[in-house]
């Protein structure tokens, strides 16, 4: 069970069976598709982004529990934030997965997701839904092959 | 199985798998993805050290002895795969794989006999690899591709299969074990409607040919397609079957050494079937080492090895319904080798995580087959895949780390 109770703490099982912000955007200003031609995860990302802060953001898509509870958690933690808050908050959280230098990012309850470290390929099923949402942001509608 | 066939020594057997007595995160390794690749057995590993350590020299080249015994060798295994598949050795041409294998036949005889308009039936249970080429074929050729429907139980719909069948009908392809469900084709049948209809027939023969006896001329298919890998063998070696006349009237694929018979600047000859198809240096080692998988296989029989797993099917399809939410995907009556399963509440993704850490190796995910798990309506699916060296305490423990899942995830 070596990490296993890590990777799948209640907050991540929690966030996987009821995720939030799982819904279509009805205008949304920019949306993104992540998808992982591996596994055939699935994730559609939509922003509604104002005077250059997301003032909205939700997903919908297909994927595992480590991908849902990432996606739901990463709407929570960017909604509200400026842009270039969530574009902090990506690469805190992309070092806390990949071993990088820790940066002054307040990740909050995104660090739950740090038991990824140990499964590195799961990385990629942490990581789908943020390089969705920052195509999303710079509204480039294009699938985003991660 | 009616066939009388002395039971497996799977004690005995497995020990002539080094990497079977080996752990995966401290516990012992339950190898349960032999659909993937299967493991290897120490006589063709040392086979293969021991070409390389006293026997390598290259084929068709040299006038020294050593050249010689390695063409001689090269050639003994071409005979010795015929007399497997039920072919003349003429007929075997060496790829680097069945997906080599099947891309060779839509190259070569794809783009020299298709003409727009033309049409090639495939089923809708086709690993992309009998899928993919005929797409690039097709739009290289103007033909159309029309897809056989599947059943919700993963079999073909044979009536459905028949009505695509008209005279514009000019090639069929078919896997004869899927890899996604374990369903097994009447290739048989489907080969006979296929020539009914003057069409030419393709076997994916990727699954089968380690899990079935396989005997091309019985099946009555024009090209067989299958992988070393699969088959005890190594990695980068397989095998085009193609009947003779067929082979002969096709064009070459690659050009280059080995292949010709003259060469001018301008233009030149090929050599006979099937060196007509095998453009420079092959995988000479691989197909010694394929050599030493086929009398494996044959030492413990093809019979018994189906024999055993239909039994571990049987078994492992009983003991999984003992899990909460658990749904086997793929239940055709006539099915081998393959368990494939989605987990109400539990991703396969994570299934599959949880299953390494007890051990236990699966593949998860959509197993190269993607528009089928779409017909199906699912993203992705679990994988457990049996093979000669699997036992029931395997099983067990596939079992035992499924309500590990069942536990993590609740239900």
């Amino acid at each position: 069970m070596t990490g296993l109770s890590e990777l799948y703490q209640s907050v991540i099982l929690d966030h996987n069976r009821a995720p939030r912000n799982y819904r279509a955007m009805e205008h949304p200003t920019g949306s993104a598709e992540g998808y992982n031609p591996l596994c055939g995860d699935q994730v559609r990302v939509f922003v509604r982004v104002e005077d250059a802060v997301v003032r909205d953001v939700s997903f919908q898509g297909n994927g595992c529990a480590i991908s849902r509870a990432s996606a739901s958690l990463m709407t929570a933690a960017v909604k509200g934030k400026p842009v270039a808050e969530a574009e902090r908050l990506f690469a805190g959280f992309h070092a806390l997965l990949t071993g990088g230098p820790a940066t002054d990012a307040e990740l909050g309850k995104l660090a739950v997701l740090g038991g990824v470290r140990e499964f590195p390929t799961r990385v990629k099923c942490a990581t789908i839904a943020w390089h969705a949402l920052r195509r999303a942001m710079s509204n480039e509608n294009e699938t985003n092959k991660e | 199985m009616t066939t009388a066939v002395a039971p497996l020594d799977v004690a005995r057997l497995r020990e002539e798998f080094p990497l079977l007595g080996t752990t995966a995160h401290g516990r012992p390794l339950v190898y349960l993805d032999s659909a993937a690749t299967s493991q290897k057995p120490r006589s063709v590993i040392r086979r293969i050290t021991r070409f390389y350590e006293r026997e390598n020299a290259n084929i068709h080249r040299g006038v020294y002895a050593l050249s010689a015994d390695a063409t001689a060798e090269y050639d003994r295994v071409r005979a010795r795969v015929a007399r497997f598949l039920g072919a003349t050795p003429e007929e075997i041409v060496f790829t680097r794989g069945t997906t080599e294998s099947i891309n060779l036949v839509a190259q070569s005889w794809g783009r020299g006999f298709l003409r727009a308009g033309d049409e090639i039936v495939v089923t809708a249970m086709e690993h992309h690899s009998n899928l993919v080429p005929w797409q690039l074929v097709a739009e290289q050729t103007g033909a159309v591709l029309r897809i056989a429907p599947v059943t919700d139980a993963g079999e073909l719909d044979l009536d459905g299969f028949a009505a695509l069948l008209t005279a514009r009908t000019r090639l069929v392809a078919a896997v004869h074990l899927s890899n996604a469900l374990g369903t097994i084709n009447p290739i048989r049948r489907i080969t006979e409607l296929a020539h009914a209809a003057g069409a030419v027939m393709l076997v994916d023969g990727a699954q089968s040919a380690p899990h079935l006896a396989v005997d091309v001329a019985a099946l009555g298919c024009d090209f067989f397609a299958c992988s070393g890998h699969k088959l005890f063998g190594p990695t980068g070696i397989g095998v085009l079957y193609g009947r003779r006349e067929l082979l002969e009237r096709m064009p070459p694929w690659q050009g280059g050494g080995d292949m010709i018979a003259s060469v001018e600047y301008q233009r030149s000859t090929w050599a006979p079937v099937p060196q007509k198809f095998e453009a420079g240096t092959p995988h000479i080692a691989g197909v010694v080492g394929l050599g030493a998988a086929l009398d494996f296989v044959e030492s413990i029989g093809l019979d018994a090895v189906a024999a055993h797993e239909h039994e571990l099917l049987g078994y492992a399809t009983e003991r999984v319904a003992e899990v909460p939410g658990l749904r086997v995907v793929g239940t055709a009556p006539m099915k081998a080798a393959v368990l494939s399963f989605v987990m109400e509440g539990a991703h396969p993704h994570d299934v599959g995580t949880i299953l390494d850490r007890e051990g236990v190796a699966v593949r998860a995910g959509h197993h190269c087959c993607q528009p089928l798990l779409r017909r199906l309506g699912l993203p992705a699916t679990a994988r457990a895949s049996f093979a000669a060296y699997n036992t029931r305490d395997e099983v067990d423990a596939l079992v035992a780390g499924l309500l590990q899942v069942r536990k993590v995830f609740g239900g």
